[in-house]
Parts: structure tokens; C-alpha cells; sequence
């Protein structure tokens, strides 16, 4: 389940999720609305488990314990939540005083995901973050007290004028801070940003492609000599700490996302449906609550995925993980041609084995270490041989 | 309707006459008054450029088409008739300038008084002085701040040895003066030398092709008549035709009952494609041929260019739209010709750069095709030396249009480039840019001459292709927009031409070779592979882009690998949007092009090969 609380304090200067920044939240009816929209879609999804929930957002740890638990609740009423199922909530430094966190603990979170983007002030400054590095480092620690072994800290590289000293620092930083799990994420600039706007105006220096490459390459080498699993094109983990709820987005299983602009792939059995679908949320708070409050859920769109585009999906997500796909999990999707069947045969997906970019043995379909840093170049390729067969 | 009779108008009544003039000097204005004052359109506000049928002529405030108007005007109790003919203003159409004025005892030439004589004041002079025609010299603009008609009136005077007494200072815009003009038409030009006795003889000096009653020529009578019935002949196609209807311009389509040696107007005759009415083209009676009028050349295209469908479901579209605006353009040259990276599409042979962007332009508005514009290029010669090819070719000197075709060093003796003669006017504060810019396109000077205290004229011989691409546009903005140029074809040169090749990773892109001077090869090698490395997306390993003359390597550029290319977030939100961004380029795969292992899209194609627009 990943439930969205679409709201934030500040936009960062470099966000473009579906996020407001309101002078003030109406919590009680998002409460009500959130609790809402996720029984009904538990109903219609028909799911008996639930594996693992993601708050995400906005800024989930705005919201207040009492939702968080009212929602948690709500879930282990309609469908079976098991102890130990990953909750995981993501949240601010700003918004990450103890109290608080204990709060969030009680009302059932057991994983935590700061999102501290960098432990340089100056950096901080640059993408509008709230905090400063002392506090994402308090935030972090006070974290690990009370999440011991799950705590993950999210980190932004590839900044405009950041050097490769900079970066290794950081990397050092962050080792000697972190806990069992680290998210390193390349700084995409996308269109509609303040940030972006700077660079592509000039303002700002963009960042040189082969810079990237090697902070990349410096980060994979560095966090896996420190014992981390490059398990996922951006995620690491070490001593087993992977992201139950994360690997279901690249394994393709079922998710249901409840709130404003929330996405979901899941097959609505409750009414009789029996194709996984592709459903998105209304964006906008105000219009999803009314919708909810009418409806029983604000589904903004639904669109049934074809075997094939199921397939796509499943390629193209899984091959950003070190596992990859397996024979296994293909085999659900495609009953009828195996992994070998389509990749396994002279075409794309042979070359670019030759070239050292896959791999396909027994276990399945893979990307080598440098295959994953360059899969979006692999990709077109492959989903267009799967296509034709 | 009623319809005229012109025989009321006998020859000595009638007046031939042409307006010439620099692009923008008030040629067309000065026609609309005309119109007005003669009563052959009622005087309102929207009288501008009334002969200017064509959208695009009147958005760009040129004339493409030369139309006619008949006006009558009584002048000290006489009835005349004068026929006024409406010239193409720019420098792609001089011959139907020319022809235009074969038909003409006199010129009106219009100079604005501000900017004065500029270089097609100049190229229209001269045509009509070796027409021979009379000349009356007017000072338009006259109304405008800058207005400096007696600085002017000299120029005139030492350019053209017209004293300054003849010229008429006017303003078309408010009407001032204008009327004189029309005196000054009836006095000082003489009527035609002709004899409706004589047999037929007619010069098509235009044509236009309507859908319901076919092409209408706009003729003038050097001799005889002509009426409905009668069976005519072209000079030049050998054709026959019947007559179906005869009648003038006022400028809409009156009919009349014959057409009188001395007239102008339009006739049709059951032709079914403007080809059979070729401007320059003679008409006679059947039985009756005559010595067909002088200076009938058909079209030669200055400037080639390919057209190609934005995407290939467009062909039959834009070859439909090509068949019906050529209807009215015979001076188009049409080949089909296909490209490896733009499909199939055609080659098209224009007068000039402007016809070409008015072509375009009427293809955009009239037909609502958007096409891709290769770069200009013109037609090479060589002249053969190997038996082999002569036998082949079944000559020994042949055109060039492609590069593919570009015979081997080895079998030519000599290969030739084609030449103009172009005329530069400009204050003398450009000169020392000017020239090195013309210096630096290969041109030769051949004369270098102060108009006035302040402007020079200068005539260059130029290689064609060094001005087809944007010359004109370097040139205006050099020159703060002030200097003005004008060319005429001056035949063939030697060249020392060579073929540039374009090789990806060591295979040759064949869609992009060039035929090209050996003195340029090294400048246009670079930025071609230059641009190259922009248009070409990176690919998994390095790509070495090279410009190369046979087995010489003259110039390079690197287009680095990927070495990181994956997005950072994939999570629930991102991947609709991933997937469709994903699914578009496994879609571009079917369309891209593999040169060796290179993959190049269509699209990088296009920004290359595509013709730079103007600002």
C-alpha cells in the first residue's frame, strides 16, 4: 500500500512532484479521506495481504502520528497487515524531532527514510532544502535510535558545481553516518524546476556527463567496499536491510496508492476485473477529497496493461535490480515464452550480451554492473525485440 | 456582358508600359494609383497592391506574378489606352522582367527617394535601355522624412545620363504627382510599331491556369488580330489550338471581341497545362506562321533543392500539392529523387532564392504542407575524359545535380562550376567588409564604381553556390541592411571541385556527401562534422565522425560513449511516464538508420541536410 501526504513546508528547488505547499492542512478530512480511499481499494484490489506500506509524498512526516496510525489501522482491518510487515514513512529532517518519531513508532512505522540529500550546507542551500547538515545528521541519529538497522538516508549527487573531491567527502560523510541502507540519487533536472531553470539558463554550470559517470562509479566502489549490496540502479544495502516495499515496484507486483496523485498496479477482482491495471489518483487535494468523500475513492485513471505492456513493464523495472528477472517471475507474466524464448535467440538482446551489457544464464535476465549503469540506453533495444516476437 | 470593342482604340491611342524597380521602392503602389486615378478601380482605402493577387506576394509585399491591367484615360480630348504590365520586382525573375518588356515601348522606372538607386534600379535600367525602350525616371517617397529627391536626381542623371529636369517627384502613397505621370506616359512614349493588317503575332509574356476554363495567356499583339475561332499555333510547342475566348485585364478578366495589334490581354485556347503556354512564347495563326518573337528561352533552374515529406504517409499528399502549384509555375523544374535518410521525395530547380522561398511559402499556405527543404545546391558540370562514361552518358559533358553522380577525378578533364554576375550598391562606410566577404565566397572583382559621394557599385563574379545559401543575408546584415545585390547568370567556370564524404566510425554516409570547392573542403568538412556530433545521439560505444576527400581524413569529432545513462527514480509514480518515454524510442528504432553500427535517426538526418531558415 503507499498512501501520499501531498503536503509540504517548502518546495525544494529542484522537486516537481505532485506536492502543495498550503498555509494550512485540513488533517482531520485527509485523515478521513485517506482511510477512506484505501478500505475501498483494499475491497476492490481484493488483496488478502498486505505486504509492506510506504508513506510517501510531500512530506509524510508533516502529518501527524494519529493519521498515520488511523490509516495503518484501517489496513489491518480490511486485509491481513503481518507483524512484521515493512511500514516504512519517509521523512524531513525538519520534522524529525524524537517525540515525534516515537509518535510515528507507536502508531506502528518500524522503517524510517530521511531524506538528506546532502551533508553540505552550502548544497543544501542550492536545492532549497529546510535543514541544515547538522540537522539531517541529528535527524539521523536520533533515527537509528529508535529504527535501529532501518533507517535509510536519501542522498541527491551530481549537483551543479559539485567536484569529484566533494562528492567523495560526502561519500565519506555518509558512511560514517548512515545506518544499514542508502539511496543515491543522480540529480535529474527536470523541467519546471527553479534548479533547472538556472542551469539550462546558464546560471548555474551543468553538470559534465563524464563527471557523473565517475561519481556514480565512485559511489558504487566505495559503499561496496564498505560491505553495501548495490541491490537496485540507485539503492544500497547492507546486512539484508533491502526495501521490502521498493522491490515490489521492480518485481512488478501488485501496489495500491491511495491519496493525491498516489499510483497503483493492481488487478480490481472486487469488480470483477481480472487484468492488472495502471491506475492513477486525482492530483489535486482538494478535487481527490470531494471525489473520495463522494465516491469512496478519487481514481482519476484507469487503464488496463496489455500482457505485452505488462511484460515491458516488468523489463524494463526489473533489469534495474542486481537480480534482475528470473525465469520465475517472467514465467508469470509470460506463461507461454520463456526468457530464453525471446532474449535467448540471435537479436538484440545476444549482442548486447557479447558486448558485456547482460547477462542470461540460469537464474534469469540481468544487467552486469556496467550494463545497469547504461540500461537506459539497453532498453529500447529490448522492449523492441519483445515486441516483435 | 457587355463585351468591348477595341477597335475603338487605334493604335497611335495606345501606350505598352512597364513599372521597374528596386524591391520595396513603390512599384506596386504606384499601380494601384494608377488604377484609381484611370477609374479602373473605385478610389477607397484598401487599395494596396491591388495587382498582387498571390497571398504570399502580398504578405511579403513582393510581386510574383506579373499581371496586367488595360486603363483608359482621356488626356486633351483623345481616348488612350494604356496597358500597364506588372513586373516581377526581384532578381530570380528577370526574364520574365525581360519579357515583360518585350512587350512595352517604355519604362516607368520608380526610384525611392530616400534609399535611391539600389542594385535592381540598376538591373531593371539596364534591361530596358537594351530593350530600348523609353525611360521616365521617377522619384517616389517623396512624402517621407528622408526624402532627398534632389540628391537623387543626380545619381539618375550620372548613372543613367537621364537629365534631372525629366525626373517626376512623386508620392504613390498620397496620390501627389501621380497624375503627371500618366501625361508623361502618353507624351513621351511612343505607341507600337505594328500593323493589325500584318498576320497574328503574339508574345506570351505570362499564364495562369484556371481549373474550369484552363491556362489564360496574357498576351501582347506585335501584328494582326485576333478573335474567338480562330486556330493558333505555338512557335514552341508546335501545338494547335482554337480560340474560345479573347478579351484585357482591368485588372479582372473583361472579354472583348478581337484583340488589335498594339493591345495587350489575355486569350484561352483549350490549353490544358501552362507548359504549352511558355512565357517568351510566340502565337500565330494557323497557316500563317511569323518569325517567332526573340529571347524565348525556357527556364533555366539557378538553384536546386530536394523536397521531401516530413514523414513518408505524406508523399501522395505533397505530390499532389507539387502537381497543382506547378500549374501555375512553369519555371519550376521537377525530378523525382530519393534519399536513403529523407525516402522519397523530389529535386526542384528554381530561378532563384526567392522563388524558392515562395514556393515553399505557397506550398505552406496555399496547400498546407509543411516539407523538408534540403540545402541548396546547384548544377556542376563535368566535362568527361574517359571513353567508358562518354559512351555511357552518350556525351561528353554532363550536369551534375547529385552527389552520388560526381564522376572520379580520373575521368574528367575539367570540371566546371556555374557563374553569376552580381552587382552590389552599398555606402561606401561597408566597402572594406564587403570585399572580404565576397573575397571569401571566390568571387572576382570586375568593377568598382562611386554612384555618389556616399555609395558605391560593385560587380563581382561569384561560383553560384557560394550565394545560394546566405550570402544575401550576410551581406544585409554587414551592412546595417543598407547595401542591396542583384545577379545574372554568367555561365560556366573551371572549378576545382571535389567530393567530401562523411564517414561514421569508417563507413560513409552516402546521404550526406557534398560536391564541393577544394578551397572550402576544410571549413565546411568541420562544422558538417560538428554539427554531426550535436545530431547524433550517443550510443554505447565512441563514434569517430570524419569529413574525408577520397582516402584523406580532413577533419573529425569524437562523440564520446555513455558511460552513465539510467534514470536515478523508478518508483511507483515514475514509471507510466518511463515507459512511455522508453516505448518512443523503441518505436525511433524502426526508423533509425544503421550506418556500420551506428544508429542514427531520422531526425538527425533532417537537422542536417534541412536548409538553414531565415531569422
Amino acid at each position: 500500500l503507499c498512501p501520499q501526504w501531498p503536503y509540504c513546508r517548502k518546495r525544494c528547488s529542484y522537486c516537481n512532484f505532485n506536492t502543495y505547499v498550503v498555509p494550512a492542512v485540513d488533517e482531520a478530512a485527509m485523515r478521513a479521506c485517506l482511510v477512506r480511499e484505501a478500505l475501498t481499494l483494499l475491497r476492490l484490489s481484493q488483496v488478502h495481504s498486505v505486504t509492506s506500506v510506504f508513506f510517501g509524498g510531500g512530506t509524510p512526516s508533516l502529518a501527524s502520528p494519529r493519521t498515520v496510525g488511523a490509516v495503518l489501522e484501517a489496513v489491518a482491518g480490511a486485509a491481513h497487515l503481518p507483524a512484521g510487515a515493512e511500514v516504512t514513512l519517509e521523512a524531513n529532517p525538519s520534522s524529525t524531532s524524537t517525540s515525534r518519531l516515537s509518535g510515528f513508532r507507536a502508531a506502528g512505522v518500524n522503517r524510517l527514510s530521511i531524506g538528506v540529500q546532502s551533508l553540505d550546507d552550502a548544497e543544501l542551500r542550492l536545492l532549497g532544502r529546510e535543514h541544515t547538515a547538522e540537522e539531517a545528521r541529528k535527524a539521523v541519529e536520533v533515527a537509528q535510535g529508535l529504527f535501529p538497522g532501518r533507517t535509510s538516508i536519501d542522498l541527491l549527487f551530481g549537483l551543479p558545481g559539485q567536484s569529484r573531491d566533494a562528492w567523495a567527502q560526502q561519500l565519506e560523510a555518509a558512511l560514517g553516518l548512515c545506518d544499514d541502507h542508502i539511496s543515491l540519487y543522480q540529480l535529474t533536472l527536470e523541467r519546471g524546476t527553479v534548479l533547472a531553470a538556472q542551469v539550462w539558463g546558464g546560471v548555474l554550470p551543468a553538470p559534465p556527463p563524464d563527471l557523473l559517470a565517475d561519481m556514480y562509479q565512485t559511489a558504487h566502489t566505495v559503499l561496496v567496499a564498505a560491505g553495501f549490496r548495490h541491490y537496485e540502479v540507485s539503492n544500497f544495502a547492507r546486512k539484508g536491510a533491502l526495501s521490502t516495499h521498493n522491490l515490489s515496484y521492480w518485481q512488478a507486483d501488485q501496489y495500491i496508492g491511495v491519496g493525491p496523485g498516489a499510483h497503483g498496479r493492481f488487478v480490481p477482482r472486487g469488480e470483477g476485473g481480472c487484468s492488472r491495471e495502471a491506475r492513477v489518483q486525482t492530483l489535486e487535494p482538494v478535487a481527490w477529497m470531494r471525489e473520495v468523500q463522494s465516491q469512496g475513492h478519487g481514481t482519476r485513471s484507469r487503464v488496463v496493461l496489455s500482457p505485452l505492456e505488462q511484460l515491458e513493464e516488468l523489463l524494463t523495472l526489473g533489469l534495474r535490480t542486481d537480480e534482475g528477472i528470473t525465469h520465475e517471475r517472467w514465467g508469470h507474466f509470460s506463461p507461454e515464452l520463456s526468457l530464453q524464448d525471446v532474449f535467448g535467440v540471435p537479436g538484440e538482446a545476444w549482442a548486447l550480451q557479447q558486448q558485456g551489457w547482460l547477462l542470461l544464464d540460469g537464474s534469469g535476465l540481468r544487467c552486469t554492473w556496467a550494463g545497469l549503469a547504461v540500461l537506459d540506453s539497453l532498453l529500447p533495444d529490448l522492449l523492441w525485440q519483445l515486441q516483435r516476437r | 456582358q457587355e463585351k468591348l470593342d477595341m477597335s475603338m482604340y487605334p493604335v497611335e491611342s495606345i501606350r505598352n508600359f512597364s513599372i521597374i524597380a528596386h524591391v520595396d521602392h513603390g512599384k506596386s503602389t504606384l499601380a494601384d494609383r494608377l488604377l484609381e486615378i484611370t477609374g479602373t478601380i473605385s478610389k477607397t482605402d484598401c487599395n494596396k497592391q491591388v495587382l498582387d493577387k498571390l497571398q504570399v506576394e502580398r504578405e511579403r509585399g513582393i510581386t510574383v506574378k506579373a499581371q496586367s491591367a488595360s486603363l483608359f484615360y482621356n488626356h486633351e480630348g483623345i481616348n488612350y489606352l494604356l496597358n500597364l504590365i506588372d513586373t516581377p520586382g526581384h532578381v530570380d525573375f528577370s526574364y520574365e522582367v525581360s519579357r515583360s518588356l518585350s512587350a512595352c515601348q517604355g519604362v516607368i522606372l520608380v526610384v525611392d527617394a530616400n534609399e535611391g538607386i539600389q542594385a535592381q534600379t540598376v538591373a531593371n535600367f539596364y534591361l530596358a535601355f537594351e530593350a530600348q525602350l523609353s525611360i521616365i525616371p521617377v522619384i517616389n517617397k517623396i512624402d517621407l522624412k528622408n526624402a532627398d529627391p534632389e540628391r537623387v536626381e543626380k545619381q539618375i542623371e550620372k548613372l543613367f545620363d537621364i537629365p534631372t529636369d525629366e525626373c517626376i517627384r512623386i508620392s504613390a502613397k498620397q496620390g501627389t504627382n501621380v497624375e503627371k505621370v500618366l501625361q508623361k506616359v502618353i507624351e513621351k512614349i511612343p505607341p507600337p510599331q505594328c500593323n493589325t493588317a500584318d498576320p497574328l503575332k503574339a508574345l506570351v509574356f505570362d499564364s495562369t491556369f484556371d481549373h474550369y476554363r484552363g491556362v489564360i495567356a496574357n498576351v501582347a499583339l506585335f501584328g494582326g488580330e485576333i478573335e474567338k475561332g480562330h486556330k493558333i499555333v505555338s512557335a514552341h510547342t508546335k501545338k494547335r489550338y482554337e480560340v474560345n475566348e479573347v478579351g484585357i485585364l482591368t485588372p479582372n478578366q473583361q472579354p472583348t471581341h478581337k484583340l488589335y495589334a498594339g493591345q495587350v490581354g489575355y486569350l484561352i485556347a483549350g490549353m490544358k497545362e501552362v507548359t504549352e503556354a511558355q512565357i517568351g512564347d510566340t502565337l500565330f495563326l494557323y497557316k500563317q506562321p511569323v518569325e517567332p518573337l526573340p529571347g524565348f528561352k525556357s527556364a533555366k533552374p539557378m538553384v536546386f533543392a530536394g523536397m521531401y515529406p516530413i514523414d513518408q504517409t505524406e508523399y501522395n499528399n505533397l505530390r499532389s500539392a507539387l502537381e497543382r502549384l506547378t500549374l501555375n509555375d512553369s519555371s519550376v523544374t521537377v525530378h523525382r529523387d530519393s534519399s536513403l535518410a529523407l525516402g522519397a521525395g523530389w529535386r526542384l530547380g528554381f530561378l532563384g532564392l526567392l522563388h524558392m522561398e515562395v514556393f515553399n511559402q505557397r506550398l505552406e499556405q496555399e496547400y498546407n504542407m509543411s516539407v523538408i527543404l534540403t540545402a541548396p545546391t546547384v548544377p556542376y558540370k563535368a566535362v568527361l575524359s574517359s571513353a567508358k562514361l562518354i559512351k555511357e552518358y552518350g556525351k561528353d559533358q554532363i550536369t551534375i545535380i547529385n552527389p552520388a553522380q560526381f564522376p572520379d577525378k580520373l575521368s574528367v578533364s575539367e570540371y566546371l562550376e556555374p557563374t553569376v554576375l552580381g552587382t552590389i550598391v552599398t555606402p561606401h562606410e561597408y566597402i572594406g567588409k564587403i570585399i572580404a566577404l565576397c573575397q571569401d565566397r571566390r568571387a572576382v572583382q570586375k568593377d568598382m564604381l562611386y554612384i555618389d559621394e556616399n555609395r558605391v557599385m560593385l560587380k563581382y563574379l561569384f561560383p553560384l553556390n557560394e550565394i545560394v545559401v546566405d550570402f544575401y543575408d550576410v551581406l544585409k546584415s554587414l551592412s546595417s541592411g543598407y547595401a542591396s545585390f542583384d545577379y545574372e547568370d554568367a555561365g560556366y567556370q573551371s572549378a576545382d571541385l571535389i567530393k567530401m564524404d562523411i564517414l561514421l566510425n569508417g563507413n560513409p554516409v552516402e546521404e550526406l556527401a557534398t560536391i564541393i570547392h577544394s578551397d572550402k573542403a576544410y571549413t565546411a568538412g568541420k562544422l558538417l562534422c560538428e554539427r554531426l556530433k550535436e545530431a547524433i545521439p550517443r550510443q554505447l560505444f565512441e563514434i569517430a565522425i570524419q569529413a574525408a576527400i577520397g582516402k584523406k581524413i580532413i577533419a573529425r569529432e569524437t562523440l564520446k560513449a555513455y558511460r552513465k545513462n539510467v534514470v536515478a527514480k523508478c518508483y511507483g509514480g515514475d514509471i507510466t511516464r518511463r515507459m512511455k518515454l522508453l516505448k518512443r524510442q523503441a518505436e525511433g528504432k524502426r526508423l533509425m538508420r544503421k550506418i556500420g553500427n551506428v544508429e542514427v535517426p531520422r531526425d538527425a538526418f533532417i537537422r542536417i541536410l534541412k536548409r538553414e531558415t531565415d531569422k
